[in-house]
């Protein structure tokens, strides 16, 4: 069951992660400051531009963690782990099964797989953290 | 907020997309497909009425109709056709959840649970009138849909687990869908049990899947409100099904939620 936990909490921590790393992110968000390093230009219609952007090092409760997510097309094709918890070899077991996981579940939510999300009512404070509102940014 | 189109640029697929901050939420325009010019047109007209909505509806605006009807300045009577249609429409859902929705429920008139519903499905309504076929509108998380993300392709959406921020706990898909979502996630406890007045104490959030978003969003918060009793009252609604995520992370269906959704992550 400890693996379910770590898999539960650790995919709130990657779509944070992931949110984070989009281009436009608006002030709001949290404070996992990302360092774009696209190639090619920005479009000016709000869709990211092609390429691949690192993530800033994140602690969580499990060990800091750090990704990088490939953008074509405006849709996300590609999530890699840079860095994983790896204190000892109980967390290195955890995340070999957990990030391949997870990266399938964020590339589900982000690539094409959903057009939109319900939830509770949010407000318009709330609607930044959404996955609607990443949804309306990425234009999938 | 810009005009539409401001913010709604053309995909190269064709369709549009257009996000709007109103009524204290926000709501997201999505339409697939070919745009004409109409429906254009339709998308400026459909955000220009939920501003007028707003003023005419919103219980925080002093001189709101509702506002002055609550302060009986107003009899429902002297009200324009439209005030008059939401009175109507929420009588008849009083009735039709045994008074578990009731917009009287804090003692003050408050129709703001059927107003964004109703608003939400009017609006995919004018923008389907207007020639467009796939049209997906989210208002604060209720959604009404027509048509399919793609022709042939129904849409998905995926429902925000009330647990795990981030996470979903199913994906329901079809083509002319309402989904409606109740919880204490995003605004506390602001459901009333009109029993009581108290804050009504359901599951972590409700989720309700039928064809049209006014009664379907309805039938979600008289479901949140009646607890312990909404799992045979859902399933006892045509048209409609359920599923809810409870406080202890494990959940429970209609028996005929299955033919639209899938749960994401089976209980814990």
């Amino acid at each position: 069951m400890r693996r379910a936990v770590l898999t539960t909490a650790s995919t709130g921590a990657l779509v944070v992660l992931l949110l984070s790393l989009k281009p436009h992110h608006p002030a709001g968000l949290p404070a996992a400051a990302p360092a774009p390093s696209p190639a090619g230009s920005r479009p000016s219609g709000g869709r990211p531009a092609d390429g691949t952007y690192t993530g800033s090092p994140v602690p969580t409760r499990y060990g800091t963690v750090q990704v990088a997510a490939t953008v074509k097309g405006g849709v996300l094709t590609a999530v890699k782990v840079l860095r994983v918890p790896s204190e000892n070899g109980r967390d290195q077991e955890i995340a070999a099964y957990a990030v391949p996981r997870l990266t399938q579940e964020a590339l589900s939510v982000h690539g094409a797989a959903i057009d939109a999300v319900s939830g509770a009512s949010y407000t318009s404070a709330g609607y930044i953290r959404s996955l609607q509102s990443a949804l309306d940014r990425a234009g999938v | 907020m810009s005009e539409p189109g401001g913010t709604g640029p053309v995909s190269e697929r064709g369709g549009l997309r257009h996000v709007e901050h109103v009524m204290g939420t926000v709501f997201s325009f999505d339409v697939r497909g070919p745009v004409t010019a109409a429906v254009g047109t339709a998308l400026a007209a459909a955000v220009a009425r939920l501003h007028h909505i707003d003023r005419v509806f919103s219980p925080y605006r002093p001189d709101s109709a509702v506002s002055r009807l609550a302060r009986g300045e107003l009899r429902p009577a002297d009200c324009s056709a439209e005030v008059r249609e939401v009175l109507g429409r929420c009588e008849a859902a009083r009735r039709a959840t045994d008074g578990w929705f009731d917009p009287a429920a804090g003692g003050v008139l408050d129709p703001s649970g059927l107003v964004k519903g109703w608003a939400v499905e009017d609006a995919a309504r004018r923008l389907r009138a207007a020639g467009a076929r796939h049209v997906c509108v989210n208002g604060g998380g209720d959604l009404q849909m027509f048509g399919g993300a793609a022709p042939g392709v129904p849409w998905r959406v995926g429902i925000a687990h009330p647990l795990r921020p981030g996470a979903l706990c199913a994906v329901v898909s079809g083509h002319d869908l309402a989904v409606a979502t109740s919880g204490t996630a995003e605004r506390g406890a602001h459901i009333l049990d009109p029993r009581t007045g108290a804050p009504a104490r359901g599951p972590a959030s409700l989720t309700v899947v039928g064809p049209r978003l006014t009664m379907t969003d309805v039938y979600a918060t008289a479901a949140f409100a009646r607890g312990a009793g909404a799992a045979g009252w859902l399933e006892s609604l045509p048209g409609h099904e359920a599923l809810a995520v409870t406080g202890d992370g494990g959940s429970w269906h209609t028996a005929g939620f299955p033919a639209y959704g899938v749960p994401v992550a089976a209980g814990r």
